[in-house]
């Protein structure tokens, strides 16, 4: 019997995450939230059956029927997240809600089976962000006064990144994170929004040299606080957002093209310079070699990725407890391990499907501090996906970050909602702009002051 | 954004899009990266001993068994009383090299087809019968190529000689037959063990056939008489040369094999006697570019094209490389060495026009059931030499048999060809090792044998007759 479960449930779980992934690449072909609603409802069922589905094998392969209750409660966070999303904001973008809901069930159905403690907390801090998150968009749609902190924003995020780096404990090599009152604080991945946010309010409404060689220099700061404490994920994500964002805000390919210059260099020289780059060099080139030592979490997870198949081996039919950290850094190998090769691939495209919404959202913003904002999150965003899944398969060196949503911890978690939140509010935004720009020309309302010439383009349509 | 009526339209940032898709494009590559490693890289990543996932397999599935191709069992697990797992060898020795062993480390077939053995495609009704029953699930079962009557005759003759013998199909690249001499009983492998790492002279674990690695001889003949008619190919039939039993080219001296004299012979007689001195002529007047580039195309010096590991080749020429060097080369003496594998390769191809079918060892995989798991069919490697060259070489080893060095083979209900080799090895004067590769029947060669025997004389005395041996077997005479 327990064969026949495990077996066909593979099956079942791949299918389903197929065809959420279909429609969430279906959703691209109309571009009206409106005439998306059944694609939407049909994401919605499949993740819940989805979700169901794999608690019932996890009941069955454990033989504790406890994990059902825990399911209900995720089951309810989840359906209420959805459902009080769309009342309170009607405006909103579903296939973001969406994805984020699926990817967060993925997240809890993983843990789960890897570690239940360490799933429960993950419940709890998801509800707690889930909660903050529902506000998030109402203020980022009323407070326009967020354009102008651009040195509140800045100060806030250098501080916190240097107190890591000076007083922060040493976790595993890399100074991370420090603990108020118990409850330990990884400061880099909060002050990525921050930091979004100042790149954004520094470059919204003049982009020339001095702007830019101004916010080179906090970005700098960030960076170099980064990369001393050696959260060298980190500092790449910091490092690609401003380059991107200073060529969006300028559209001068010069830029793009100094910053990729300037980054390259900077990681010879810290190749160069650090040991523990080396180390993470040889490891990625050459795992095989230092198999005992730097090599060990690479290839452990390569065995993983592998020995999965299309299908997968099935959840707790595989060992991805070989891998350590696999619940933050490898939490990718161990899905590709128990899931199968086609849902890890398909949950790389929900990822990329929720960056292409972000995109669009961002393209169609008028208002050129909100798009800022939008794209130097989506781009935060898809390139942590990029070094954690590109670090745990060997595609690119390893750095160490959460695949968010996904992977346990709460620092991380926290932070990925609060982004997807503040990219709804965007979303209300720019469908608000839309709703304007569709009144005849002389009722509208002066509300584009801060918008560039270059950014306010119409067109007629035949 | 089609709109029916005639509203404004939002033109997307174009730079933003352009980032997006770029992203898209990486993420694309990416998982096509992952996907492409992980099915490639699938068997040996499993075995590979710091895998964890190994342990699981073997002990939910019981190690599958490997079959003859004639269906025969060649190693199979079996319980004891106490639950505990054997592995069984029914031929004990037999196939000591080529099906190998699966405990201390793993070697042969059980190395290189453990994938398959650890793995069970039983049907989803036996597994949950044997659920029930607490047993473990049937391995999947991998069918050779190997035929037990020419292995046997094979071991047999070359008896308490050490020494290798191949037999492959030319056509299809199937091994039917790979005996390494000495042997042992991979039943006992845990217990030799110690000793056979211990003695670090002992080279009994070592597949000769594949890693063996010994002076060609006069087998390499084929080799220099190749590249002869490649830089003559209308004129090596007037070659001509007076064979007064030896040749010198400053202090080196090259002399024919127990001072034979063989007096005026032209190309197919040097060929078919085995003429040193006559060879080392040939040889004097080859280009060593051209020459260095032929035996490149004959995988000298490269990882040979089959999936089991094999010793590499080598043949030290360059454009410096100095006549009495030269003289050494072209008679497969000096410091050029082959493995019998790669000989028979050679011969293969001479045997199947040109064209070489890469060696194999397992023709399929199935489950307990029955369904073929994995198939594996012949695959062709490439063209070794032109069919043209392919077909001289073939009516000179034609005339070793008619006439020359293995007339042994002569007048037999089926016709052969081949060449036969005295390889002189250390320093003792006429200690040499005993060669012989062709193929039969000459018309249409289903069969191709290399035979090295270490130590045992020439060639044609104690080779032949063992290659003789071999091809009866195979044409049930």
């Amino acid at each position: 019997m327990e064969v026949y479960v495990g077996e066909f449930s593979k099956y079942i779980i791949a299918a389903l995450m197929v065809l959420y992934t279909y429609e969430s690449f279906a959703v691209f072909r109309y571009d009206n939230e409106k005439r998306r609603n059944g694609i939407y409802t049909r994401q919605n069922i499949l993740m819940f059956a989805f979700h169901f589905f794999c608690f019932l094998v996890i009941c069955f392969e454990t033989g504790d029927i406890t994990y059902l209750l825990f399911y209900a409660f995720q089951q309810i966070i989840l359906y209420a997240a959805v459902v009080l999303c769309k009342m309170l904001y009607p405006r909103s973008n579903r296939l973001v809600m969406n994805n984020m809901c699926m990817l967060l069930s993925i997240g809890f159905v993983i843990l789960t089976r890897l570690d239940m403690n360490k799933a429960v907390k993950q419940f709890i801090i998801v509800t707690g962000s889930l909660v903050v998150a529902l506000v998030i968009p109402f203020f980022v749609h009323k407070f326009k006064f967020l354009k102008r902190l651009k040195w509140i924003y800045a100060m806030v995020g250098v501080g916190a990144l240097s107190v890591v780096m000076i007083l922060g404990q040493t976790t595993y090599g890399s100074k991370l994170s420090y603990s108020i009152a118990g409850i330990t604080f990884q400061p880099s991945e909060f002050v990525k929004i921050l930091f979004v946010f100042f790149v954004a309010s520094a470059l919204y409404e003049a982009s020339g040299f001095f702007e830019v060689f101004t916010t080179a220099v906090v970005a700098a700061a960030h960076v170099i606080a980064l990369v001393i404490s050696k959260d060298l994920g980190s500092a790449l994500i910091f490092f690609i957002a401003y380059v991107l964002m200073v060529f969006i805000a300028t559209r001068n390919y010069f830029y793009l093209f100094a910053g990729i210059a300037g980054g390259s260099a900077a990681a010879y020289i810290a190749y160069q310079v650090f040991s523990h780059v080396q180390v993470r060099v040889q490891a990625w080139k050459d795992p095989w070699s230092v198999i005992d030592s730097a090599g060990y979490q690479i290839t452990q997870s390569l065995f993983g990725i592998s020995s999965g198949g299309w299908f997968g081996l099935g959840l707790y039919q595989g060992t991805p407890d070989s891998i350590p950290f696999v619940e933050a850094d490898f939490i990718f190998s161990a899905i590709a391990e128990e899931m199968g090769l086609l849902f890890a691939v398909c949950l790389i495209l929900v990822c990329v499907s929720t960056f292409m919404m972000f995109m669009h959202i961002a393209a169609s913003l008028q208002d050129n501090f909100y798009r800022l904002v939008t794209f130097g999150l989506g781009v935060t965003y898809i390139f942590q996906v990029f070094l954690t899944v590109g670090g745990g398969t060997k595609f690119i060196p390893l750095t160490g970050v959460t695949l968010p949503f996904i992977s346990y911890g709460g620092s991380s978690v926290l932070t990925t909602v609060v982004m997807f939140a503040i990219i709804e509010g965007m979303h209300i935004i720019q469908e608000e702009e839309w709703e304007q720009m569709k009144k005849p020309l002389r009722k509208r309302k002066t509300v584009y002051r801060d918008t560039d010439p270059a950014g306010e383009e119409f067109e007629e349509e035949e | 954004m089609k709109r029916k009526n005639r509203r404004g339209k939002v033109k997307k940032n174009k730079e933003i899009l352009g980032v997006m898709w770029v992203f898209t494009l990486l993420f694309l590559s990416m998982s096509g990266y992952i996907v492409a490693y992980s099915v490639t890289h699938k068997q040996e990543l499993i075995n590979n001993s710091y895998n964890g996932r190994q342990q699981i397999l073997i002990a939910q599935n019981r190690r599958g068994r490997i079959f003859s191709a004639d269906g025969e069992i060649l190693a199979q697990t079996t319980e004891e009383e106490e639950g505990e797992e054997r592995r069984e060898y029914p031929y004990q020795n037999l196939f000591s090299h080529v099906v190998g062993y699966a405990s201390n480390g793993r070697m042969g077939i059980e190395a290189q087809a453990n994938y398959y053995l650890i793995h069970s495609n039983a049907p989803l009704s036996q597994k949950a019968s044997l659920d029930v029953q607490g047993e473990k699930y049937p391995g999947d079962d991998v069918y050779t190529t190997l035929k037990v009557d020419l292995q046997q005759v094979a071991s047999n003759s070359l008896g308490i000689y050490q020494g290798a013998v191949i037999v492959t199909e030319p056509a299809t690249g199937k091994i039917l037959a790979m005996v390494s001499k000495p042997d042992f009983n991979p039943e006992e492998i845990a217990d030799i063990w110690d000793d056979l790492i211990e003695d670090k002279e002992s080279s009994i674990l070592l597949n000769r056939v594949t890693q063996g690695l010994y002076p060609p001889g006069s087998t390499f003949k084929i080799i220099t008489a190749l590249e002869y008619i490649k830089e003559n190919p209308d004129t090596y039939q007037s070659y001509s040369y007076n064979c007064t039993g030896s040749i010198q080219r400053g202090e080196d001296r090259i002399q024919c094999y127990h001072g034979s004299v063989h007096g005026g012979v032209g190309f197919e007689r040097s060929f078919a006697k085995s003429c040193n001195t006559s060879f080392a002529n040939i040889g004097l007047g080859l280009d060593r570019k051209a020459f260095s580039h032929t035996l490149n195309q004959l995988l000298f010096g490269q990882e040979l094209p089959v999936v089991f590991p094999s010793g590499i080749s080598r043949v030290d020429l360059s454009e410096e490389t100095s006549d009495s060097d030269m003289m050494q080369i072209s008679i497969g003496q000096g410091t050029t060495s082959i493995t019998p594998l790669q000989l028979n390769m050679i011969t293969c191809a001479i045997a199947n026009g040109g064209v070489l079918s890469e060696p194999y060892l397992i023709d399929h995989v199935q489950s307990s059931n029955g369904n073929t798991v994995k198939g594996f069919s012949p695959t062709e490697y490439g063209k070794l030499m032109e069919p043209k060259e392919a077909d001289v070489l073939k009516g000179l080893m034609e005339q070793v048999v008619e006439t020359g060095t293995a007339t042994r083979l002569k007048d037999l209900s089926y016709t052969a060809a081949g060449k036969t080799g005295s390889a002189e090895y250390g320093t003792v004067k006429g200690e040499s090792h005993a060669w012989f590769t062709g193929f039969a029947p000459v018309e249409d060669p289903q069969v191709c044998v290399t035979i090295i025997i270490e130590g045992a004389g020439a060639g044609g005395d104690y080779a032949v007759p063992i290659a003789k041996r071999i091809f009866d077997a195979y044409f049930g005479v």
